[in-house]
């Protein structure tokens, strides 16, 4: 027989690359197929991921890594990659970081049938082979590899004998080659239809390509027996005589080759500016009252296809309607990659955002959605971190207690209310080290801060999301007490000072080698995007931290609430959407 | 002598490669190996002469050099200088051959895996890194007078960093990359001023496969040879199935591989470092 080389014509289409069996709770499974290695795993939500078989970062197999049920941890670096997404949620070389959206593994698509796991690297075309055969009961057969191109395999399957199951359930002196069978091949596949005695039992053969010179023969009974040992050895039998007949039909055997692209270093996609301000179109799946006041909205992508990776800590811009833009933080905990949660609370005083989308937006709307940002990333390398809400800023941080959790570390949760029936997310809390402080007036709220903070360790870091006032005397508390500003996390959901923009001045752009200047009553963002800077932003009020230039030269004016202490003494970063220069001139890194 | 007429120096034809452990060597003994993809005999006489020819033809003995308690060879012009390691003459320290093993990975793989501190939480859990003390904090890298690579300032929080270890310390690392196939780290030790010096001396046997000798120069004087080799075998140990299971084998050159984070600081380095002097043995040149 001639040896075909199946690299020139790669097969195209679903084939099955694991079984069930193969990819149970919290275990990596090594697939293969056309030569390309994979990792495939099952997150405890069920998902099956089929991934490239490569850390992004260095090179190592994913499949030597960790299953938590969640993400998949590099066995290397510990780098962790998010169920259904694949995007990279943490570095832990770099705790503070929050990891850039490019950092995505290679994933295919998946689809579970008859038992077995398909996939398909050539694009989400085609499907998996519609076999009516086995739509009613089946018994998922034992896979073999064989030495042998696919094609060689489907020759040969269509000589394979096996024993109708009803036959062996109650024993027979039959053997195999007694039977009478007709068999049918399909692209992939061979349906064989045995008949002895009377009796009958039909099979599918599917060929996995597992590179030009290797197969797997996974084979599917379209019978459901009451004994399955005496099938299931049968069959595993035959089929061991088969291969052995198909090797020794092979002339030589193919030397093994590397894994195919393993042969060239990964490399990630060039970071398109482009890609970060596209919005996605998300459809209202779900709108509950969690609490009085409050509403989570469940969104998904209107095209069926998953929201891109968030981590904890991280918002998405809701893109109400013209001018009307409104940040909110996912509440999602990890592994929980086919949705955004967000939690909205109807605030008399909101600037138009909360109001609209808790009172006018139902199930089943449509929203723009911009991609997560987080602008509040939470370090796992402390070992015990608190927790500290003000009413409804506890959406992010119930997203960091399920990380948290998660990830086995030590961690209590402080929240603050106005009143108990303003209690989210109670159920999830109760399982947590969770202490509610309800109804209290400011001064005996900054007295439970006090309390709370106590004297900081090199072990303990606080994070801290809620109304400003709350913030302002947290911070006030935490440096009094000698807290370290980098060991204080606070989000603000707004800003409240009162910003400046009278002052004229101008800015160098050191990359782009411009000089522009920044009129009274404009701000740098708005001047960087009339000349075509690129530059993402998001919240513009000095929140989210969005906007973020490096200052090369001169003195920033701070105007925002992103920015801690050390950063803002540091001089060396500015938020160009509300700050300014205390000077004539800045000197940017854009 | 094989002299080829080259213009410029090969840096790794023309350098010396560790090819045996000396004092695992008999008088008498003769031993076959293998260094950049030729089969080497080596062949030591009754007075403990150690001579190394290729087992192919023309069998003309090559350069040996024996430093470090290493044999040395080179198959092109032994142009290049061995590196200096001055503190094996310093008084109190004690010169260890902890052992050899067999890596199926090329050598500059090996290098950068010696280089970095970010796996030590996972690969060598509870020994040199211990969960959450995750961070890799910034350190300094630089190119010194004589073309040797350093990385300077890193810290890390260990939890058994020596044998001589009785707790936790935030140790203290240097490394330096004298030779595109060995790397020296320079350690603090738990019990002495001076830093503890331990290097990794890569054998090619060819583009994918290396024998990693591991030499210790340690101002430990309490602990047996044999638990110091236990130790560092027991980290090598942790290293080789990470360091078998990366793709390419050989180290790709190319800046924009293999998404360089600021903790690889040093490996970006010394990637550039192998390209700058024309390395293209065991790599993947950009």
């Amino acid at each position: 027989m001639s040896d075909v080389d199946l690299r020139d014509e790669a097969p195209t289409g679903w084939f099955p690359v694991a079984t069930e069996h193969d990819v149970i709770a919290r275990v990596v499974f090594r697939g293969q197929l056309d030569g390309r290695e994979l990792a495939v795993w099952r997150a405890d939500d069920g998902f099956v991921n089929v991934w490239e078989n490569r850390c992004l970062h260095r090179g190592v197999r994913l499949s030597i890594g960790c299953n938590d049920g969640n993400e998949l941890v590099c066995r290397y670096h510990a780098w962790r990659y998010a169920n259904r997404s694949a995007g990279c949620t943490y570095i832990p070389a770099h705790p503070a970081d929050a990891p850039s959206r490019t950092i995505t593994a290679q994933s295919y698509a998946a689809v579970e049938r008859y038992g077995l796991i398909w996939t398909t690297t050539n694009g989400d075309e085609g499907s998996v082979p519609d076999i009516g055969t086995l739509s009613g009961p089946r018994l998922l057969l034992r896979s073999l590899p064989v030495n042998a191109s696919p094609q060689t395999v489907r020759e040969h399957l269509g000589s394979h004998r096996f024993l109708p199951a009803a036959l062996l359930e109650t024993g027979t002196a039959a053997s195999a080659d007694d039977a009478e069978v007709v068999a049918d091949h399909g692209e992939s596949w061979v349906t064989i239809t045995a008949d002895a005695a009377g009796e009958s039992s039909t099979a599918v053969f599917f060929v996995q390509p597992v590179d030009p010179h290797r197969s797997m023969i996974r084979g599917v009974l379209a019978d459901a027996p009451a004994d399955e040992i005496p099938v299931l050895r049968h069959h595993a039998y035959e089929l061991g005589r088969l291969v052995r007949k198909i090797e020794e039909a092979v002339e030589e055997p193919a030397e093994r080759t590397p894994p195919r692209g393993f042969e060239t270093p990964v490399i990630l996609p060039a970071n398109p500016w482009g890609h970060q301000r596209a919005t996605l179109s998300m459809v209202v799946d779900r709108k509950a009252a969690v609490a009085a006041d409050i509403a989570l909205f469940e969104l998904v992508p209107e095209d069926g296809s998953t929201p891109p990776t968030a981590q904890p800590g991280a918002h998405i811009d809701l893109h109400l309607r013209p001018g009307l833009v409104r940040q909110y933080s996912i509440t999602n905990g990890p592994g929980e990659t086919d949705r955004y949660r967000i939690a909205v609370k109807r605030d008399p005083h909101s600037r138009g955002g909360s109001a609209f989308l808790y009172e006018a937006i139902e199930e089943g709307d449509t929203i723009e959605v911009s991609p997560p940002h987080n602008g509040f990333p939470l370090r796992r390398n402390i070992p015990r971190t608190t927790l500290i809400a003000g009413g409804i800023g506890i959406t992010p941080l119930i997203a960091m207690a399920q990380a948290l959790d998660a990830s086995g570390m030590t961690f209590d949760v402080h929240y603050f209310v106005a009143a108990p029936q303003q209690i989210a997310f109670r159920r999830r809390l109760a399982t947590y080290t969770c202490e509610f402080h309800v109804g209290l007036t400011p001064a005996q709220t900054t007295d439970t801060l006090l309390d709370i903070l106590g004297t900081p360790t090199p072990t303990r870091q606080v994070y801290a999301c809620g109304p400003p006032p709350m913030l302002d005397a947290l911070k006030a508390k935490a440096r009094a007490l000698n807290w370290p500003a980098d060991a204080v996390h606070v989000e603000y959901f707004e800003n409240t000072n009162e910003i400046a923009t009278d002052s004229s001045f101008v800015i160098d752009l050191a990359r782009s080698a411009l000089t522009l200047e920044v009129p009274s009553g404009s701000t740098m963002l708005d001047v960087l995007r009339a000349n075509d800077v690129p530059i993402v932003s998001s919240c513009e009020l000095g929140a989210c931290g969005s906007c973020a230039a490096t200052v090369l030269g001169g003195d920033p004016l701070h105007q925002d609430v992103y920015l801690n202490d050390a950063e803002r003494q540091g001089g060396q970063v500015v938020l160009t959407c509300v700050s300014r220069a205390s000077g004539e001139r800045l000197v940017l890194d854009l | 002598m094989p002299i080829a007429t080259r213009e410029t120096t090969d840096p790794v034809l023309d350098g010396w490669h560790p090819i045996a452990a000396s004092g695992e060597l008999s008088m008498g003994e003769q031993r076959r190996t293998r260094l950049l993809g030729e089969a080497l005999d080596i062949e030591i006489d009754l007075l403990g002469n150690a001579s190394v020819a290729r087992a192919t033809a023309p069998a003309e003995p090559l350069p040996t050099h024996d430093r470090y308690g290493y044999l040395w060879t080179c198959l092109g012009e032994p142009s290049i200088p061995l590196f200096e390691i001055p503190e094996v003459d310093e008084p109190g320290r004690r010169v260890l051959h902890a052992g050899t093993i067999g890596v199926h990975v090329s050598a500059p793989r090996a290098v950068e895996n010696f280089l970095d501190m970010a796996h030590f939480p996972y690969v060598h859990t509870d020994i040199l890194g211990v969960e959450p003390f995750t961070e890799v904090a910034e350190y300094d890298v630089h190119i010194d007078s004589i073309n040797e690579l350093w990385a300077t300032d890193c810290v890390f929080w260990q939890p058994i960093a020596a044998t001589t270890s009785t707790e936790g310390q935030m140790t203290d690392y240097e490394y330096r990359v004298p030779h595109p196939y060995c790397v020296i780290l320079y350690k603090t030790s738990p019990i002495d001023d001076r830093k503890d010096v331990i290097a990794l001396f890569c054998q090619p046997v060819d583009e994918e496969r290396i024998e990693a000798h591991m030499f210790l120069c340690l101002l430990d004087a309490s602990n047996s040879t044999a638990m110091i080799r236990d130790f560092q075998l027991t980290i090598f140990g942790q290293d080789k199935p990470i360091l078998e299971n990366q793709y390419p084998k050989r180290l790709p050159l190319d800046p924009r591989a293999e998404t360089p984070i600021r903790a690889d600081k040093v490996a970006i380095s010394y990637r550039r470092w192998l390209s700058d002097q024309g390395v293209t043995y065991a790599v993947i040149p950009a």
